[in-house]
């Protein structure tokens, strides 16, 4: 039996200043995980980061992350992934800087 | 302290240079990042969680005004206004954008720094032994064997590609406060019975996966040998140490699996064959190094302002009490300056902070400070007249906690909000076990009590060895946390023992706080430590008390 497919996001770093991106429906990388786009498909998922892949001078190390659909778009399972997607806990730098700054 | 020469300035200027290329070549995409990342890992450069580290080496933790105040800099100019201290004596900035990255290392050549095997399987920044040059137990001021050895081993060809990363600590006193046991080799300086100095070499210590104590390869080195027998020691791991599987390939595993007794007869082999290239090259820039590290011009004044503040300020006794240490001069004072406020990250101070310990250096400390594998800083030549002023511009500057050794005096390593490898957070564990402590008034009287927290089993924030170990796991997508009791991280080193089933993020301070209650109800009286009450008992009234229900079953 084949094991079940949990959807995905394709995630990397941004090469320039290595924050977690995220691709998006346009093919654009977004910093914002709600942004990104989510892949249901198996297959599409593995195309697309191979695709990500390529885009070496954009982003480093690309990979498939679980996630799931959630109200405002795509929201993390492991709690890695929701830090990734938060930032650090002890200082509002990273993506807390830019939520804060953005509120 | 020790002063590049034209060698040193040069072969850093080179190694600067080519990396600056390396690093325009990623961002136009000539380079791959599988092609990069060996080269920016030479180069202290990781990529973590939220962004690149750039972990810069402060060799055997030994920084002057002029350093620190770069490293200052270079926090407001090119990250965000701090910087971690960590537990092998460097310090990390967590923010650098890549092509930033070129400028940061050619500001830190201007003070004779640099990030090179700060990361790789090659020899990491050697570490010491804090008080170095300033303990009264001290034998020898170890710094100049940590200098000699860091010349050796930087840039070494035979020792580019060992089989793992390979940590070097070196101490001059039979107290240790270095870690030298869990290192993969350490030397301890020590004089033989005839009065002749020389060096106890240990090998095969190390935390992580499998936490073991080094054990004594040779109890006597003399010093004409010590750089052969450490090369000859490299030279046996390189070609013995296992590389066909990562979680085997450090010394500790190569000295279990074959035996001390072997390693000793090969090293001892190797050093035959390898002694006579060194024809004493070795012995005079030993003593070249030797004329940087002398003892600074001791001050002959009265320290009688000292005792009276002692008298007429409670906070200053207090903090005299905990932060200072006994130096070799009896008017001076080694003072340890928290950088672990209650509720603050361990081991992170701001520019602000790092200027004003450099100043306070400069005007009354001989113009020294050293970084502690505790995750502190140390002003090691202090005349106690001066203490009282030292004392109130650290305060002013929120440095002026007075809890070295208590139990908000924590390590902890960055772990899963900053570093890439960690399965759970680690900082705001201490964060929380720090502010919880102090709102119970209570770490004054719980005394010295080291907990220690990493946020994965590599062990960077050695909890083997803290009276209290917490290491954080990932269990089933959810943070846990095991705890680890009775290590130790001095002469007498021992790997703590897992106390039982892990607790949820939740659930671990609470677990902390019965732990610690149930020593208060257990020590025979204050003079009686957390480790010394557990060694006494074992660790069954302790288990009692992290596991109530199960201690209840087992009554019932
Ligand atoms: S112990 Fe693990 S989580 Fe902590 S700094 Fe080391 S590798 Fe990272």
């Amino acid at each position: 039996m084949a094991r079940p497919f949990h959807p995905k996001v394709v995630t990397a770093n941004h090469l320039l200043d290595g924050d977690v991106i995220y691709l998006d429906a346009n093919e654009g990388w977004t910093r914002n995980l709600a942004d990104a786009e989510l892949f249901e498909d198996e297959k599409r998922a593995h195309d697309k980061l191979r695709l990500a892949a390529r885009r070496l001078h954009e982003v480093a190390g690309v990979y498939l992350a679980d996630a799931v659909r959630g109200k405002n778009g795509p929201e993390p399972i492991h709690f890695r992934e929701e830090f990734r997607s938060i930032g650090p806990s002890n200082y509002p730098h990273g993506k807390r800087e830019i939520t804060e700054n953005q509120a | 302290m020790y002063a590049y020469n034209d060698f040193d300035t040069d072969f850093i200027a080179a190694r600067n240079a080519q990396f600056r290329a390396q690093v325009e070549r990623r961002i136009d995409g000539s380079l791959t990042e599988d092609e990069f990342k060996p080269l920016r890992l030479m180069n202290g450069l990781y990529l973590q969680l939220h962004a690149y580290m750039l972990r810069v080496a402060i060799p055997y933790g030994t920084l002057d005004s002029a350093k620190m105040h770069k490293l200052a800099d270079i926090a407001d100019r090119w990250d965000k206004g701090y910087g971690h201290f960590t537990t092998r004596q460097n310090i990390q900035y967590n923010w650098p954008k890549l092509r930033d990255v070129p400028d940061m290392l050619d500001a830190l050549a201007e003070v004779g720094m640099h990030a090179i095997q700060t990361s790789g399987n090659t020899i990491r920044n050697v570490t010491s032994d804090h008080f170095a040059g300033a303990a009264a137990d001290e034998i020898a001021d170890p710094r100049p064997i940590a200098e000699l050895l860091r010349q050796w081993s930087t840039d070494h060809p035979e020792f580019q590609f060992l089989g793992r990363k390979f940590k070097i600590a070196v101490s001059g006193a039979e107290n240790d406060r270095a870690v030298l046991r869990a290192h993969d080799l350490a030397v301890q300086i020590v004089r033989s019975e005839t009065g002749e100095i020389g060096y106890r070499i240990f090998v095969g210590g190390g935390l992580g996966r499998t936490p073991m104590i080094g054990k004594v390869l040779s109890d006597f080195v003399p010093q004409a040998d010590l750089l052969p027998y450490i090369e000859a020691v490299l030279s046996v791991y390189n070609l013995l140490g296992r590389r066909d599987n990562k979680y085997k390939a450090r010394i500790k595993i190569t000295v279990h699996e074959n035996g001390l007794e072997d390693i000793r007869r090969r090293v001892e082999a190797r050093f035959q064959t390898i002694k006579p290239s060194f024809a004493g090259a070795d012995a005079a820039l030993l003593k070249e190094i030797e004329q940087h590290f002398q003892p600074p011009a001791f001050l002959n004044a009265p320290t009688d302002g000292y005792a009276q503040a002692v008298q007429s300020d409670p906070v200053f006794r207090s903090w005299t009490d905990t932060n200072l240490s006994a130096h070799r001069h009896p008017d001076y004072a080694i003072v340890t300056v928290s950088i672990k406020a209650h509720g603050q990250t361990p081991g992170d101070a701001t520019s602000a902070q790092m200027r004003v310990m450099a100043d306070i250096a400069r005007d009354f400390a001989h113009d020294e400070l050293r970084i502690s594998h505790e995750q502190n800083v140390i002003l090691p030549h202090v005349h106690k007249s001066h203490l009282p002023e030292v004392h109130a511009r650290l305060k002013a500057a929120g440095l002026g906690t007075a809890n070295i050794g208590l139990i908000s005096d924590i390590i902890a390593c960055p772990g899963m909000d900053y570093c890439a490898l960690a399965t759970a957070r680690s900082i705001p564990v201490a964060q929380q076990i720090a502010t919880r402590f102090d709102e119970l008034k209570l770490e004054h009287d719980i005394g010295h009590l080291q907990i220690k927290i990493s946020g994965c089993i590599n062990a960077c924030g050695h909890h083997h060895v803290g009276h209290i170990g917490i290491l954080g796991l990932d269990r089933a997508g959810v943070e846990n946390y095991q705890i680890t009791l009775g290590g130790d991280a001095t002469e007498t080193a021992a790997i703590g023992e897992r106390a039982g089933p892990g607790f949820a993020y939740d659930e671990i301070v609470p677990a902390v706080e019965r732990l610690v209650y149930a020593y208060l109800d257990l020590r025979e009286g204050p003079a009686e430590t957390f480790l010394a009450t557990y060694r006494r008992l074992g660790a069954g009234p302790f288990r009692a008390a992290l596991y109530p229900e199960e201690a209840e079953a087992h009554a019932a």
